[in-house]
C-alpha cells in the first residue's frame, strides 16, 4: 500500500521466515519436545511447582503428547503474588546466568517479579522484531521507542527488537512530546512503538505544531500494545500518522510485549507458538475450548530459563481466529482482547461483561453514560436491572416515551446479550459519579443467600 | 394555554414528600396534583400558582423538572359536561395523551389536558361550549 505522496506503508516482511511459516506437524514436534523440557526443569528447579505436581499426582515424564498439557494444574495471579519476590524462579537471580529483573506495578498486591537470562533476553527480542517486520520494518528502519523505559516490560522489550533486527533505535522513552514529534520528523523515524494513547496524542501534538505527520513524516508503521485500542482509536491513529498499526499483546509474567502480534492483514494477533502454548479455556469449567470460542486465554512458556510458566491464567478474554491468514503466517491468530474475567458477570449461565451493557448503552442518545447493573436473586433465578438516566432535554412528561425507551432498550440488550435485563429509569444524578473507577456493578446476590 | 410542572420521580418511600416540602418551604401553592405511576418510577404533574418558579425550585434541589404546555378548560360541573368536550375534540381528530380535573367551586370544574395537536383544539373546545381558561384566571 502506497499513499499520495509514495510512502510504503504496511509493506510484507519477515524476521524469521522459516519459523513464522514452519508447517503445523514440525511445530507441534518442536512444541512438544521443548514442553517436556519446560515441565521436567519446573520440577527439578520450582519449588512452586514441585509442589503442585506431586499434590496434583503429576509425574513430569508423563507429558507424551500435546494434549497432555490440559492435566496440568494451572497457574495463576495469585500463586505470583505469593511467590514475591524470586519463589517462582527457575534459577537463582544472583547467578551469573540471570541478567535483568522486571516486575508489575503490583497496585492491587504484591508486585510479580520476572527475571531474564540472556537467552530470555535474545527470544523476548526475536519475538518483538517479529512484530518490526509485521509493521513493515526492517534493519533499515529507524526505531522510535516511545514507550517507558524501566521495570514495566514496554521500552526495554522494543528495545530488544530493534537489536536482534538490527533496526537504528531511538530511545525516547515516553514523555516531552514536542521533542518526540520533532525527532520523528527530524531523524526519519519510519517505525514507532508506544501506546495507542501514546501514539495519538504524538499525533495530535505534531498535527498542533503545524505538521501534517500523514504526508510529512516518513513514519510507516506503529506497533502498539500494552492497553486497549478500539477500532474507531485505530482508525483515528493510522489516518492521523499515515500509518499501518499493528496491535501487539505481551504481559510481563509471560515474557513481555511479542507473545503476540497482528501481522498488516489485522485479523488477529500471530501468537509466537515456537515460544508459547495458547489454550483457551472456560473460566467456569476450567475446560479447554475449541477454536474460535470466546474464553480465558492461558499460555504456557516453552523456552524460558529464568521464569517458565505451566498454564499461566492471564484473565484476558480472547479467542483462536480459525482459519489461515493470508500473510502466509502459520503461527495461529488471537483475537484482540475483548475483557478480563475479573470483570465478567455469570448471569443464568451466560457470560457478560460490562463493557457489553456500556455498548449497547452508547446507542442511547437519550440516556447518559452513567449506569449500574444490579444482580439480585429470586428463587433459583438471577435477575439484572440496569439503572440509567435520561438526558435533561428527554420528554418525561409522556410516560409511553419512557415506555417506548425501555423496550426499545430491553430489545438491544436481549439481542446483544442473549440475557434479559429489567430496565430501570431512574432520577437525575442518582447514578454514583466517580472520578477513579466507578462501581458500575452490584452483585447483591450472595448477601441474599444463595 | 398553561404551564403544568411535571417531575420524573423514582418510585420509592418519601420522594413526593420530599418534592411536595421543597415546594411548600418556597411558598409555592398546588392547585393540582396527579402521579401517573409504574412499578419503578412516577411522573408528577402539577399545576401550581408559580410554575416558573416551582420549576427552578425543584431543579435547584436536584430533581427532575420540566414545564410542559397544557390546556385548562373550564367545564360545567354536571353530568355529560366532559363528555361533550370530548366528543368534540374527537371530532376534530384531536388525541388526548392525558387529562385529569379538578375543582375549583361548586358548580366549576377545571379539565387539565394535554392533546396530540394544537391545531384546531381552541375551536373544538370553544364548539362545546367550553370555555379555556388563562393563566391569571386559573392561579389567582
Amino acid at each position: 500500500m502506497v499513499n499520495s505522496t509514495g510512502k510504503v506503508i504496511g509493506e510484507e516482511r519477515y524476521f524469521q521466515p522459516e519459523i513464522e511459516q514452519i508447517g503445523r506437524s514440525e511445530l507441534e514436534a518442536m512444541q512438544l519436545e521443548r514442553l517436556q523440557r519446560t515441565v521436567w526443569d519446573c520440577c527439578q528447579n520450582v519449588a512452586f511447582y514441585k509442589q503442585t505436581f506431586s499434590q496434583a499426582g503429576i509425574n513430569p515424564r508423563s507429558i507424551t503428547s500435546l494434549a497432555d498439557l490440559a492435566s496440568l494444574p494451572f497457574t495463576t495471579k495469585q500463586d505470583m503474588r505469593e511467590a514475591y519476590p524470586f519463589k517462582l524462579f527457575a534459577i537463582d537471580p544472583k547467578n551469573e546466568r540471570v541478567q535483568r529483573l522486571h516486575a508489575s506495578s503490583g497496585t492491587t498486591g504484591n508486585a510479580t517479579v520476572v527475571g531474564y537470562t540472556q537467552k530470555d533476553i535474545d527470544i523476548w527480542g526475536d519475538t518483538f522484531a517479529r512484530a518490526i517486520a509485521m509493521a513493515g520494518g526492517g534493519p533499515d528502519s529507524i526505531l522510535q521507542v516511545s514507550y517507558g523505559y524501566g521495570l514495566f516490560t514496554g521500552g526495554l522489550g522494543a528495545h530488544e527488537g530493534g537489536i536482534r533486527m538490527h533496526s537504528t533505535i531511538l530511545p525516547m522513552s515516553s514523555g516531552n512530546t514536542k521533542r518526540q514529534v520533532q525527532m520523528m520528523k527530524d531523524f526519519d523515524v519510519d517505525i514507532l512503538a508506544c501506546t495507542p494513547s501514546y501514539a495519538l496524542l504524538i499525533a495530535d501534538t505534531a498535527i498542533e505544531m503545524g505538521y501534517d505527520p500523514a504526508n510529512d513524516f516518513n513514519v510507516s508503521g506503529a506497533i502498539l500494545g500494552a492497553e486497549p485500542c478500539s477500532e474507531g482509536m485505530r482508525q483515528d491513529i493510522e489516518r492521523k500518522l499515515g500509518v499501518k498499526m499493528v496491535d501487539i499483546y505481551g504481559l510481563s509474567e509471560v515474557m513481555g510485549p511479542g507473545v503476540s502480534c497482528e501481522c498488516r492483514h489485522q485479523t488477529g494477533l500471530h501468537v509466537a507458538e515456537d515460544h508459547f502454548i495458547i489454550e483457551i479455556i472456560d473460566p467456569n469449567t476450567l475446560q479447554p475450548l475449541p477454536d474460535g470460542e470466546w474464553g480465558e486465554v492461558v499460555f504456557t512458556t516453552l523456552s524460558k530459563e529464568c521464569s517458565p510458566l505451566i498454564r499461566y491464567r492471564t484473565r484476558d478474554i480472547s479467542r483462536i481466529v480459525p482459519g489461515e491468514c493470508p500473510c502466509g503466517r502459520t503461527m495461529r491468530r488471537m483475537d484482540r482482547i475483548a475483557g478480563r474475567t475479573d470483570d465478567m458477570l455469570i448471569i443464568r449461565g451466560v457470560n457478560v461483561f460490562p463493557s457489553q451493557f456500556q455498548e449497547v448503552l452508547a446507542g442511547f442518545e437519550e440516556l447518559t453514560s452513567y449506569y449500574q447493573i444490579v444482580l439480585t436473586r429470586e428463587g433459583p433465578m438471577d435477575n439484572v436491572t440496569l439503572k440509567v438516566e435520561t438526558v435533561p432535554e428527554f420528554p418525561f412528561d409522556q410516560v409511553r416515551l419512557i415506555e417506548q425507551l425501555e423496550q426499545r432498550l430491553k430489545g438491544e440488550l436481549r439481542s446483544n446479550l442473549q440475557v434479559s435485563v429489567g430496565i430501570r429509569v431512574v432520577e437525575p444524578k442518582s447514578i454514583e459519579r466517580s472520578e477513579g473507577k466507578a462501581k458500575r456493578v452490584l452483585d447483591l446476590r450472595d448477601e441474599q443467600g444463595a | 394555554m398553561i404551564d403544568q410542572v411535571t417531575v420524573f420521580l423514582e418510585n420509592s418511600t418519601g420522594h413526593l414528600a420530599a418534592l411536595c416540602k421543597a415546594l411548600g418551604d418556597a411558598g409555592v401553592s398546588m392547585h393540582a396534583l396527579t402521579v401517573a405511576d409504574t412499578a419503578s418510577y412516577g411522573v408528577v404533574r402539577i399545576i401550581a400558582d408559580e410554575p416558573a418558579r416551582a420549576y427552578e425550585v425543584l431543579n435547584a434541589q436536584g430533581f427532575r423538572a420540566s414545564l410542559t404546555k397544557v390546556y385548562a378548560v373550564e367545564v360545567a360541573d354536571e353530568p355529560g359536561g366532559l363528555a361533550r368536550l370530548l366528543e368534540s375534540l374527537d371530532t376534530a381528530d384531536i388525541n388526548v395523551e392525558y387529562a385529569y380535573c379538578f375543582s375549583t367551586n361548586a358548580n366549576k370544574a377545571v379539565d387539565v389536558l394535554r392533546l396530540s395537536a394544537a391545531e384546531g383544539a381552541e375551536e373544538a373546545i370553544a364548539a362545546a361550549g367550553c370555555r379555556l381558561l388563562t393563566p391569571d384566571e386559573l392561579y389567582s
